[in-house]
């Protein structure tokens, strides 16, 4: 009874109006904490996890990335503000939220793939495995080999099909067999039985949906530990898309994924873990909460995240 | 209202608007003729310039095509030929390709690849539009006073050939600039993405997939460098040089002459004999300019089904 007591008086009290935006976008995480839980599952929004540049924490699982009061930036503009997470291992983890909340530059900063930007650079850290990966030792070029990227339009190189694995493992200096690897990685992405009877032929001649599988394959040719995929099947059919879930859902075993989607039914879908990101009005995106995908698309912590997987957000 | 303006909706509005009200459009088809007025004085200009030289040299072409080719110059009008000058444009040619290709490459990867986008980098890029821009006759005072007087190379055919690759330089740079600027990022991005270095990304799919603009801008420079005559009359070349004395490489320390400076040459003279042997000259050189040209199309074509 209390408890429905303390949510209608929440709404009540809290309607969302331009104050609250405002308290929102400047103590994001305090909010977290002082949103009570809806129900009483002490298991979710651990409370402990979500102080102010603390990652909520997952303790059962091995943690592959840690962020700590991550921000990124593109010049003087700030375009995802003081985020903290973890990413565990062997798990699918999505990230969420609208357009321009910074999903993909944080995704690009997780490979250093925003390093190609000039004007991007980022503050606090992000430890992979517990080495900062920013750490002026640390080589980019090492980074992205073991994290790897699938993009949000298929970008298979304009060369043939087995060129497009090998170049990986190519240039990482591999000297098993090459014809083995290409065919490993090929059946790993559920394309083998499309091509292999046509490997010497173009990348760029396949379908949308196979030309996202090729570039998925040769994200593992070079056996990387992460796979990071922006929005991998925006551009894809349903048909494909669901081919793509699939393939991700069997690569979890070998593989610890981050994924961005615009689509909360395929993160709702896949993810093991989703995090939710929205954007301030300085429009710096910034974590609302993150938490098992079961829990924050039945019981969100928060209410911005609420409206936006019901579809009432803004 | 309902009176004056037709009824927005209905079967009547939208005939009478897909049949369109009755009236010409006379803006827009005096705009049409306009622009096809415009394309048939460029053509028809060219069509008469090209004409009247062909005409003109069609007596040379007739009489004595092979020996033309072959002679050396000739103060005696029906004994005079271009042999020389092919031979010095060629050299000259090399000379530029050797030079300018790899030097504008070079800076146009670094520009593009390396390079920060930075206040300095843009102004570098800015500059290096504007010398494209610069004067032919400019470079011809430079190639004067750098290459013939300050390093003492005096009138001799190096330094004519400097002096072009200079002028040529910043048409390769800007080209190949181009070129692989329109290479889309996602190529890049996918390269990096397994872990490819800045050059391994540049040397395997960079550079492929800008290779055939980089060909054709790189060809078409040389056409410039084959045409070009104001810089090459201020460091030396004149007509009836080249005494086939010695090896080939030396010829590259003696006076030297090229087609364009034959046709000035020629067109000097107020007698039709020179004037046909003037003309004669300017279709070797359109001749050559286009096979080049044609080749650098070919090229290209090759390329792009590669892929």
């Amino acid at each position: 009874m209390t408890e429905s007591g303390d949510r209608m008086s929440l709404d009540t009290l809290n309607p969302r109006t331009q104050d609250q935006e405002q308290t929102e976008r400047e103590e994001p995480t305090i909010r977290l904490m002082t949103t009570p839980p809806r129900l009483n599952d002490s298991a979710h929004a651990d409370p402990a996890g979500s102080g102010d540049g603390v990652a909520m924490r997952f303790p059962d699982e091995e943690i592959v990335f840690e962020l700590e009061s991550l921000s990124c930036f593109y010049g003087a503009f700030r375009a995802v503000r003081d985020v903290a997470l973890q990413v565990p291992r062997n798990k699918i983890t999505a990230l969420i939220g609208p357009s321009g909340c910074g999903k993909s530059t944080l995704l690009r900063s997780l490979n250093r793939m925003n390093d190609l930007v000039d004007t991007a650079h980022i503050t606090g850290s992000i430890r992979y495995h517990g080495v900062d990966i920013y750490d002026a030792q640390v080589d980019p070029v090492e980074v992205r080999r073991r994290i790897g990227m699938v993009f949000q339009k298929p970008n298979p190189f304009p060369k043939s099909i087995y060129d497009n694995v090998a170049f990986g493992p190519r240039v990482a200096g591999f000297t098993g067999s090459m014809d083995d690897l290409v065919e490993r990685s090929l059946r790993r992405a559920a394309l083998w039985d499309d091509v292999s009877d046509k490997l010497k032929q173009a990348g760029t001649a396949l379908s949308g949906g196979q030309q996202q599988r090729l570039c998925i394959a040769r994200a593992i040719a070079v056996e990387p530990d992460v796979i990071l995929m922006d929005e991998p099947c925006s551009a894809l059919d349903p048909i494909a898309t669901l081919r793509i879930e699939e393939l991700m859902r069997e690569l979890k075993e070998n593989y610890t994924i981050v994924i961005v989607t615009h689509n909360m039914q395929q993160a709702a879908r896949v993810s093991d873990y989703t995090a939710f990101l929205t954007m301030g009005e300085d429009r710096a995106g910034y974590l609302v909460e993150m938490a098992p995908t079961q829990e924050l698309f039945t019981r969100p912590a928060n209410r911005l995240t609420e409206d936006y997987i019901t579809g009432r957000f803004g | 209202m309902s009176a004056a303006r037709p009824a927005l909706t209905g079967t009547d509005f939208v005939e009478q608007r897909l049949r369109g009200t009755g009236t010409t459009d006379w803006r827009s088809w005096l705009l049409e003729g306009a622009l096809l007025l415009s394309l048939l004085i460029a053509l028809g200009i060219l069509i008469v310039l090209v004409g009247d030289t062909l005409i003109k040299a069609l007596p040379i072409f007739s009489e004595r095509p092979i020996e033309f080719l072959t002679s050396i110059v000739s103060a005696r009008p029906e004994r005079a030929g271009i042999l020389q000058a092919i031979i010095g444009s060629l050299t000259i040619t090399i000379i530029v390709a050797v030079l300018a290709i790899p030097i504008g490459i070079g800076a146009a990867i670094y520009l593009e690849e390396y390079a920060r986008d930075t206040r300095m980098s843009r102004f570098i890029r800015t500059n290096i539009r504007n010398l494209a821009g610069v004067p032919a006759i400019v470079y011809g005072l430079l190639g004067l006073a750098v290459f013939a007087t300050v390093l003492r190379l005096g009138n001799i055919l190096l330094a004519g050939g400097l002096t072009l690759a200079v002028l040529v330089l910043p048409v390769v740079v800007i080209t190949t600039s181009e070129a692989l600027s329109a290479v889309p990022n996602a190529i890049r991005e996918a390269a990096y993405g397994v872990g490819a270095t800045r050059w391994e990304t540049i040397r395997s799919h960079v550079l492929p997939y800008a290779a055939p603009g980089i060909f054709t801008g790189t060809i078409l420079s040389l056409a410039r460098a084959f045409g070009e005559t104001a810089p090459l009359l201020l460091v030396g070349s004149i007509a009836g040089t080249f005494n086939f004395v010695g090896p080939p490489w030396e010829q590259a320390f003696e006076g030297y002459t090229t087609l364009p400076t034959m046709v000035y040459h020629w067109s000097g003279y107020p007698q039709d004999e020179f004037r046909a042997l003037s003309a004669a000259t300017i279709v070797v050189l359109l001749g050559v300019i286009l096979l080049v040209n044609a080749s650098a199309i070919l090229l290209r074509n090759r390329y792009d089904r590669k892929w």
